[in-house]
């Protein structure tokens, strides 16, 4: 969904300034500060229980940070919901999938395109008209953009929960997707695919990433290095709360500290490949 | 023996002058956008392409191909599922005086790179990223490709290498010349006799590297009027197009049929919805190798199991009821009133929404050639009331020979030849063809060309021969045929074909050959299989592992002693083992259609082989796969070996 203010490629899309977020005593993030520009997919890296998942969750808004700020295009976010995010264009999967089971993937799908509806209660309830007209134009984004792109036509009208789960996490994008978002977060969309959903998966993200349809800046959340290093154009590595480095790839492999912090991993480019 | 029929059902008269571009080009310009001659699945919508549509495809693509310098004869290859754009490439192809050269989708490579540099490709179009991927790695070694053609953007965005173009600039190269020069087309259309070679089409070959086939216009316009004369074909009919292009079944379908009746030709949307969208369209035509018609039976024996008691009777009253029939039907008896009406309400009950399921509630004619199919198989589709007949034929004769007649089937035989078509035993048995349709010889290839092109007639490598009833029985390739113990002929197809009937066997691999018994290495459903096993709450992780399970043992023991009843005692199987792997044709096991390439397995699997004519109970397997990628894995496992109970 494209903001009133339409950036250019290489803008600060996101801005996270000073966060500070604690649950206690316990401290997940200690003055985190963070550029996202458009156009790139910048990876957050970072040993288990190193604040990833909430750095995701304050900058979608499921968390509020106790200090610091978080904008967005300039604006300053830290207040709205995360529905309120969502409309500006910021939509995310979840590390472990968030879909409805029950619901076909048709309809999961449907689901995050809920918010470009305009038509009012008086036409949805006779479903006529106005309402009618938008449903199939929606329908055609979903089938023209993301069905044929995610490869997935052979499920459309299977329930979710029926599939496995490398197709759920593609389901899953393709509900993050639907709502046409600006910024994608994608927290470990690899955790737990095997090794053919994988490069499936990572070339889903290249796509988005450098369609021209698409254009969407990522930023992304994995474990799977290989993966990482040979994606992102920013890696930005976080170690229980504080921040190491935000780096290109090469400067994240060569730091000593991220080799430190990640002890025992010799090769930060190694990968289940 | 030989038939004539009526040579002019479609009302297309095949003159000596006829090619298949003049006969595209008729049928396009009267029908033009009156009648929908492709159909396709794209976004979820069927979406129709008249003739006109067709035609303008064609033609552009016909011309874009000149303009890049394509000369009369150049071959032109396609590679890629079955889309409109496959068709219209292969037609523009022949528009433009060109030959068509078809591969399969997932040949690897290397027998891309053999087609490519043997039959001389100018020019090739790939699909998308995928077969542009394998063509890039090939062009250095292959210096006649000029230009690589693709049509599907996805992926594509990075590519800027020279040689390659996409189809819409192709077409657009088209347009340009037909500016310049709007006579063109028509012609290049209107040159040209029925005796030219139109493709050259590489059989799969069980043996050795493949052979390239010259069939002319006249070959392949001649098998389609031959087989409507037998099965008319209606122009309203709807056919579906999901077999690969590089089987010579699905160009008759699709060319020598489809052109002459000009049916309807529908593509499915990806190759895992065919299914699906079989069943949306109801064909009224369908030609496909025994192991679609394995996979339908695999699934209603499998959903069988799954239903409910009442479900399982009802199902088990029909099949009783429809077998029943159909033996009646099968030894020419009459069906009294009484089986009638239990037909009748087997009908409404469950065959016609099985049928539905599967897909053939419209079929007229469903015919399976191209492998040997098991009467167990045959029969089930005749107990559901699908007019299924067997075909042979080869892509040497491009397409088929032999055909049974509705009312005339018998399970163990193919029928009697199509009309223009004489079929005689030779010399050992070996099956002889001569028709109109008999090919014109391997490319580059002389001596194979002589040795199965003798004074017109194709000489086949087929074992066979001809029943009272002057039906034609194909019993085995002639190298395959084993000898047993007592010295008696047996085909191991047979057997292997008997075993493929359980669902839970996706493969067989049956030995014998002057052995003093018969074993068999089989593959296990892995679907099938595995389901079975969460059911009976037995944990695994990987198909080798399944396959080894002593509970896998014994389920595969039972559905082979279902498989050995009624045989003679030599003829059964003894001792099996089931394989690790399933087999595959990335592994040179399979042929692309999925025939068994025995010379190949007895030689990779020769340790197998060997324990299975030794005391030993198991046998050490110590191999390296390859991945299609070209990635390795190594594998380490004991393979059991068992002795069926009698």
């Amino acid at each position: 969904m494209a903001g009133s203010n339409a950036l250019n490629p290489g803008d600060v899309l996101l801005e996270l300034t000073d966060v500070h977020m604690s649950f206690g005593k316990v401290v997940a993030l200690a003055g985190v500060n963070l550029k996202i520009r458009k156009g790139e997919i910048h990876s957050v890296i970072g040993p288990n229980g190193a604040g990833k998942t909430v750095m995701m969750n304050c900058i979608n808004g499921l968390y509020h940070p106790q200090q610091g700020t978080i904008s967005y295009k300039g604006q300053k976010i830290n207040h709205l919901k995360p529905y309120q995010r969502a409309k500006l264009g910021l939509s995310r999967t979840f590390q472990k999938v968030e879909v409805f089971g029950g619901m076909t993937v048709l309809d999961n799908i449907r689901l995050g395109r809920h918010i470009h509806f305009k038509s009012g209660i008086a036409s949805g309830s006779v479903w006529a008209g106005k309402t009618a007209k938008e449903e199939i134009e929606h329908r055609a984004f979903i089938e023209e953009e993301i069905i044929d792109l995610l490869e997935i036509e052979s499920i459309r009208h299977k329930p979710v929960g029926m599939l496995p789960y490398g197709l759920q996490k593609r389901v899953e994008l393709g509900r993050a997707l639907a709502l046409e978002p600006e910024l994608l977060i994608l927290d470990e969309p690899l955790a737990g695919l095997n090794l053919e959903e994988v490069e499936d998966m990572a070339r889903f993200i290249l796509d988005v990433n450098e369609e021209e349809r698409w254009k969407v800046t990522c930023l992304l959340v994995e474990h799977d290095m290989g993966v990482v290093m040979d994606l992102s154009h920013q890696v930005f590595v976080l170690n229980f709360g504080y921040t190491i480095i935000d780096g290109t790839p090469e400067e994240v492999q060569n730091n000593p500290e991220v080799i430190k912090a990640y002890l025992g991993e010799e090769d930060l480019y190694a990968t289940r490949r | 023996m030989q038939h004539e029929g009526n040579m002019h059902q479609t009302g297309v008269e095949i003159t000596a002058d006829l090619t298949i571009p003049k006969l595209f080009y008729q049928k396009a310009t009267k029908y033009g956008n009156d009648r929908v001659a492709m159909r396709e699945k794209e976004f979820g919508i069927w979406r129709p392409i008249t003739w006109q549509d067709y035609l303008e495809n064609v033609k552009y693509l016909a011309l874009g191909l000149i303009s890049l310098g394509l000369v009369e004869g150049d071959k032109v290859s396609m590679i890629g599922d079955n889309r409109p754009e496959g068709l219209w490439a292969e037609m523009a192809t022949l528009c433009a005086r060109g030959i068509g050269v078809w591969l399969f989708r997932d040949c690897l490579i290397d027998e891309v790179k053999y087609i490519i540099d043997h039959s001389d490709t100018k020019f090739l179009f790939g699909e998308g990223q995928e077969e542009v991927d394998k063509a890039i790695s090939i062009i250095n070694e292959c210096p006649k490709l000029e230009k690589i053609i693709w049509d599907d953007p996805k992926g594509m965005r990075n590519y800027e290498e020279d040689y390659l173009i996409s189809l819409k600039e192709l077409q657009q190269l088209g347009r340009e010349l037909d500016e310049e020069k709007p006579e063109l087309f028509e012609e290049m259309v209107n040159k040209g006799s029925g005796e030219e070679v139109a493709l050259l089409f590489y059989t799969s070959g069980t043996t050795a590297l493949p052979k390239g086939a010259l069939l002319s216009h006249h070959n392949m316009l001649t098998m389609g009027q031959h087989l409507m004369a037998v099965d008319p074909c209606k122009a309203s009919d709807d056919y579906v197009s999901y077999l690969p292009f590089a089987w010579i079944g699905e160009q008759m379908m699709s060319i020598s049929c489809g052109l002459q009746i000009g049916y309807t030709i529908n593509f499915p949307e990806e190759p895992e919805t065919a299914q699906e969208n079989i069943r949306e369209i109801g064909p009224h035509v369908m030609f496909a190798p025994p192991r679609m018609y394995e996979q339908m039976t695999r699934t209603v024996q499998v959903k069988y199991l799954d239903s409910t008691w009442i479900k399982r009777k009802l199902y088990e009253f029909s099949t009783y009821v429809g077998y029943k029939v159909a033996n009646l039907k099968f030894d020419k008896k009459p069906v009294t009133w009484y089986w009638r009406a239990l037909e009748w309400l087997a009908s409404i009950t469950i065959q016609k929404k099985l049928k539905d399921h599967l897909g053939l509630s419209r079929v007229r004619n469903a015919y399976t050639g191209g492998a040997a199919m098991g009467p167990d198989h045959f029969r089930f589709f005749h107990a559901l009331g699908v007019n299924l007949k067997q075909i042979y034929g080869q892509t040497e004769v491009a397409g088929i020979s032999v055909v049974h007649r509705s009312g005339d089937i018998k399970f163990d035989t193919v029928g009697h030849p199509i009309p223009g078509t004489e079929v005689k035993i030779g010399e050992g048995g070996e099956i002889l063809t001569r028709s109109p349709s008999v090919f014109l010889g391997y490319y580059k290839n002389p001596e194979a060309t002589e040795k199965t092109l003798i004074d017109g007639w194709l000489y086949s490598g087929d074992k066979g021969f001809i029943d009272d009833d002057g039906h034609l029985v194909v019993f085995d390739r002639t190298k395959d045929v084993f000898t047993l113990k007592d010295g008696k002929p047996f085909a191991p197809q047979y057997l292997e074909t008997r075993l493929k009937f359980s669902p839970y066997i996706r493969d067989s691999w049956v030995i014998g050959d002057n052995k003093d018994y018969i074993s068999a290495v089989l593959c296990i459903d892995y679907a099938v299989v595995g389901k079975w096993a969460d059911e009976k709450k037995l944990n695994y992780t990987s198909y080798q592992e399944l396959s080894q399970m002593p509970e896998i043992y014994d389920l595969v023991e039972k559905q082979i002693r279902q498989a050995n009843k009624d045989l003679p005692d030599l003829a059964k199987v003894v001792k099996f083992t089931n394989l690790y792997k399933e087999l595959d044709a990335d592994d040179d096991e399979l042929t692309r259609t999925r025939k068994l390439r025995r010379a190949f397995v007895e030689k990779r699997y020769d340790d197998i082989v060997n324990a299975l004519y030794s005391d030993n109970d198991s046998v050490h397997i110590d191999t390296t796969i390859k991945y299609e990628d070209g990635r390795e894995a190594h594998i380490k496992t004991d393979l059991q070996i068992r002795k069926v109970a009698d």
